[in-house]
């Protein structure tokens, strides 16, 4: 620590700390533009100037490290001076139109002008102008004239995004920022470049000219599309939501926010939200009131409980539903007397239920993945899944922590990855032996030898690890892994609500059926909460053939979707916006949030639809007045931390008897969820691109076929048309066809046999 | 694609650097491609990159960056004119005036046949010299006059047989 003064303040700081830094710990506010405390130090806009005792010159307090005794006086005649001699010339060529750009109300320029400039321009000569780009459907880059060339926009691409897909090309006066050959921006994290904008260069194409930032009410949310718990800033308008932007927090997703997370909101206001409900009579929907349609339900209920038996109904909610919800959907089933209830729907193995200890977790804080200094990460679609934990990890990995891949493909992560074992779906639990094995022989080289060598390791199984048919073994293998280095394992999660769902107990408790099980032998009766069937569970022919033969299906929905085809109900319900409730983060984070807008229509939330079914149905304990009721009876007794265990015995290892290719499924970014595959400019970006198959190039060539050729994919009796590619990343063997897409939504199971012919 | 000549160059190049930072020799990687194709195309840009292992638009902003770069194809002899005080002082502005009538084209155009291209440059370090233009980058002409003019040209019409 050392000891500074700033404007006559005695302050200490860290040494190697910078002016800016200093007095922004001591809440002197510098004025500045392009230093950002997430990126490396540019100093190229100079607003920063401030007068340095015994310096000749105003120095940028951005780039002038603290030295002991340093006397700093931001608000002299001099360091003033010179500000307002720098906001003179940012000004000489910016549009001076602010009533007409969007970045209005909300802009450092503008802010910063009214401090530092002048009420009128010396400059009268033509301004420079510098034309608009096309970089994508997300981001704006319309007004390239009001860039200030800061280069945050570049910096982030480069440091946090991982890369550099803006930059700052020709010099001096000419300089502008653009892409490369006008390409556009396929960052998925490319909506921060909005935030980091000081001016109205960059800006949110989905929401520009929507609103002013005065008139938004901004409401506190957390994300729902993945298991980061993302906090968000909820901006309302007339009961509508305009945007989402972040809410800082160092430990989740610090001030950066995906672009699922940001650019989402717009499935929420899509035409096919559902109003209102209805029910299928003689083939025809009919709109119908509330009464008549939970009466129906009721109805339906009672008749299949109390015929077939309560064994015959099944519930299927999606992670990302609230815990009141899928603790609502829980004590509803138990209510009368069924026990199957899952939300697990993409999962395949089911063999670690009853041997896991508490439920599955990340196995550590978000922020400790930041600080670990050898990590595995087995079956993730890291970038696509949690771009926010990729950012960290990478981050991690500039900081010089070791990074080593255990996968199915090989995307390229944006990152230096140390080791990586780029198996078929069906070699993936040897290949875990192997390390496993590598690292109690204390091996050097290698995944085993880089983990071997590390103080914190920490292992990660992705999404695609959860959902592999030899998931139990897997996470026993990492278990196995983390015991020998003394590291830490867990589930990154692959839902909002993940965790929440297993605290709800929306799971088989006893001799229940698991989603699994629930939809190979089909219920007469189905309670759908936010589910697809056709995209959100495994096996989307296999759910979808349940559904077609179930008496009675009840959707529970935000929109109207593809269970019109075999729904018998559809109960409008509200999405996470709309309804107050909690989400419990991959870490273990219980995070309550209200509704930031009221439900669209009529549609209710669900908490409350699940309390009036429980009330007509005659089943206990449904009286409550709140969700907050809800939550607490949900948590009572509850000691989070203590439920969260992923230690996992007795698991027998499966063989592997693989014949033919082997699918690799994975969910695209944009496809996760309702909400997302509505959201029309994220469907329009080059990451929701129409699912493909893609295979080696030695393997197209063995089924003699050319990469951009129609092939026709079949998993038993469903097919798709596809376009095929050829990635060579792939290992030997597997055939990559996403799921949760339309295009895809008639093959089986996600991993599993699947063969290619020509079209 | 990059030719072999231009990546046994490169390779020469980076022989010079640690392996590890191989983007040091964009810059010479550029000029290699310039010299065989006498300018650089985007293609060639996203080559250089592939080459090197770094981002396209690194490589953009180094050839944008660059006054000597073409970023458009600028003739067979690329003459560049300073223009900067010194060589204006000395009548550099008649220079300009003369090639362009000569030649019949403007600044940062290129004559019918695709000989001769004209630009503009920054100062070349040889003002005592002046007024100055760079033949192609490589061989620079001085104290020039209407008669010096008609010579080089003449020299690299006739030296192109």
């Amino acid at each position: 620590m050392i000891n500074i003064e700033i404007d006559g303040k005695k302050i200490q700081t860290e040494n190697g700390s910078t002016v800016i830094e200093a007095a922004h710990q001591a809440g002197i506010a510098i004025p500045h533009f392009c230093y950002h405390k997430k990126l490396s130090i540019s100093a190229n806009c100079r607003m920063c100037l401030v007068q340095v005792e015994k310096a000749p010159k105003p120095l940028p307090a951005c780039a002038t490290p603290v030295s002991e005794g340093m006397k700093v006086f931001t608000h002299s005649e001099q360091a003033v001076k010179a500000q307002k001699g720098v906001m003179e010339f940012l000004l000489v060529n910016h549009p001076l139109d602010c009533p007409i750009c969007d970045q209005g109300g909300e802009c450092m320029l503008q802010d910063m002008s009214v401090g530092y400039g002048n009420g009128h321009s010396r400059y009268h000569e033509e301004k420079r102008m510098v034309l608009g780009k096309d970089i994508g459907p997300l981001v704006s880059a319309e007004e390239m004239s009001r860039c200030i060339n800061c280069t945050r926009c570049v910096r982030f691409g480069q440091e946090i995004a991982g890369q550099m897909e803006l930059g700052q090309a020709f010099r001096g006066e000419h300089a502008e920022i653009m892409s490369f050959v006008s390409g556009s921006v396929d960052s998925e994290l490319s909506g921060n470049m909005i935030d980091l904008c000081p001016v109205g260069a960059l800006t949110s194409k989905p929401f520009r000219y929507k609103a002013r930032s005065w008139e938004l009410s901004r409401r506190r949310s957390v994300s729902a599309h993945d298991s980061l718990g993302s906090g968000l800033a909820v901006h309302t308008k007339n009961n509508r939501v305009l945007r989402v932007l972040p809410i800082e927090n160092e430990d989740i997703n610090e001030c950066w926010l995906s672009d699922r997370d940001r650019f989402a909101y717009e499935g929420l206001n899509s035409e096919q939200r559902l109003t209102k409900p209805m029910i299928k009579q003689g083939g025809q929907w009919r709109e119908v009131d509330w009464q008549a349609a939970l009466e129906f339900c009721a109805n339906g209920l009672r008749q299949i409980a109390g015929g077939a038996g309560a064994e015959q109904i099944g519930a299927l909610a999606t992670g990302n539903s609230t815990l009141e919800e899928m603790y609502l959907l829980q004590k509803l089933l138990r209510g009368i007397g069924s026990d199957n209830v899952d939300f697990r729907l993409r999962q395949s193995d089911f063999s670690a239920d009853g041997k896991q200890q508490g439920a599955p977790w990340l196995g550590m804080s978000i922020a400790d993945i930041g600080k670990a200094d050898r990590i595995l990460i087995v079956g993730s679609f890291l970038r696509k899944d949690h771009p926010l934990l990729a950012a960290r990890i990478r981050k991690a990995v500039v900081r010089g922590a070791q990074v080593s891949v255990i996968h199915s493909t090989d995307d390229d992560l944006l990152m230096k990855v140390a080791h990586k074992a780029i198996v078929a779906p069906g070699a993936m639990a040897d290949a875990m032996t192997q390390v496993a094995k590598g690292v109690a022989a204390k091996q050097t080289g290698g995944i085993a030898g880089s983990l071997a060598s590390g103080d914190r390791v920490a292992v990660l199984l992705g999404n695609f690890a959860q959902q592999h048919p030899h998931a139990a073994q897997l996470q026993a293998m990492a278990q196995q892994i983390a015991n020998v280095t003394g590291g830490k394992f867990g589930f990154i999660g692959e839902s909002a609500n993940s965790v929440g769902g297993h605290l709800a107990r929306a799971t088989p408790q006893g001799k229940g059926l698991n989603a699994a099980a629930m939809l190979a032998a089909p219920r007469k009766a189905y309670v759908l909460l936010n589910v697809e069937p056709e995209l959100d569970c495994a096996d989307a022919r296999q759910a979808i053939a349940a559904m077609q033969s179930a008496d009675l299906v009840i959707a529970m929905s935000a929109y109207k979707h593809g269970a019109t085809e075999y729904a018998d109900v559809l109960l409008p319900i509200a999405p996470f916006t709309e309804t107050s409730g909690t989400f419990v983060s991959g870490e273990g984070r219980v995070q309550t949030f209200n509704g930031s807008v009221k439900p669209l229509g009529e549609a209710r939330p669900a908490w409350k639809v699940l309390r009036v079914l429980g009330n007509l149905l005659k089943a206990d304990g449904f009286e409550y007045e709140t969700s907050q009721a809800v939550r607490d009876e949900a948590l009572q007794g509850v000691d989070v931390a203590a439920r969260l265990n992923n230690a996992v015995g007795g698991i027998e290892s499966q063989a592997a008897a693989v014949n033919g290719l082997q699918r690799v499924a994975d969910v695209p970014i944009y496809a996760t969820d309702a909400i997302v595959r509505r959201a029309v400019s994220l469907q329009a970006t080059a990451d929701a691109a129409p699912p493909k198959a893609w295979l080696r190039s030695s393997e197209l060539g063995k089924l003699g076929i050319a990469a951009g050729a129609q092939v026709k994919v079949a998993q038993g009796q469903g097919s798709a048309l596809l376009e095929v590619a050829a990635d060579d990343g792939l290992p030997e063997g597997v055939v990559r066809v996403a799921a949760g897409h339309p295009m895809t939504a008639m093959l089986g199971a996600m991993f599993g046999t699947i063969t290619v012919e020509r079209a | 694609m990059l030719s072999q000549q231009i990546t046994t160059l490169i390779d020469k190049e980076l022989t010079k650097y640690p392996a590890d930072q191989r983007q040091s020799a964009v810059m010479a990687a550029l000029r290699f491609v310039q010299d065989e194709k006498g300018w650089i195309a985007p293609e060639d840009m996203a080559d250089v990159a592939v080459y090197l292992g770094m981002p396209q638009m690194a490589v953009y902003e180094v050839a944008t960056f660059y006054h000597m770069y073409n970023l458009k194809p600028m003739g067979k002899h690329t003459l560049t004119v300073c223009t900067n005080l010194s060589c204006t002082l000395c009548g550099a502005g008649d220079t300009v005036g003369y090639l362009e009538q000569k030649l019949g084209i403007k600044m940062n155009e290129v004559t019918a046949d695709g000989k001769f291209g004209l630009r503009e440059g920054e100062c070349m370090g040889a003002c005592v010299d002046a007024p100055l233009l760079n033949v192609n980058n490589k061989k620079m002409c001085g104290k020039l006059t209407p008669a010096k003019i008609d010579s080089i040209l003449a020299d690299l019409e006739g030296g192109e047989a």
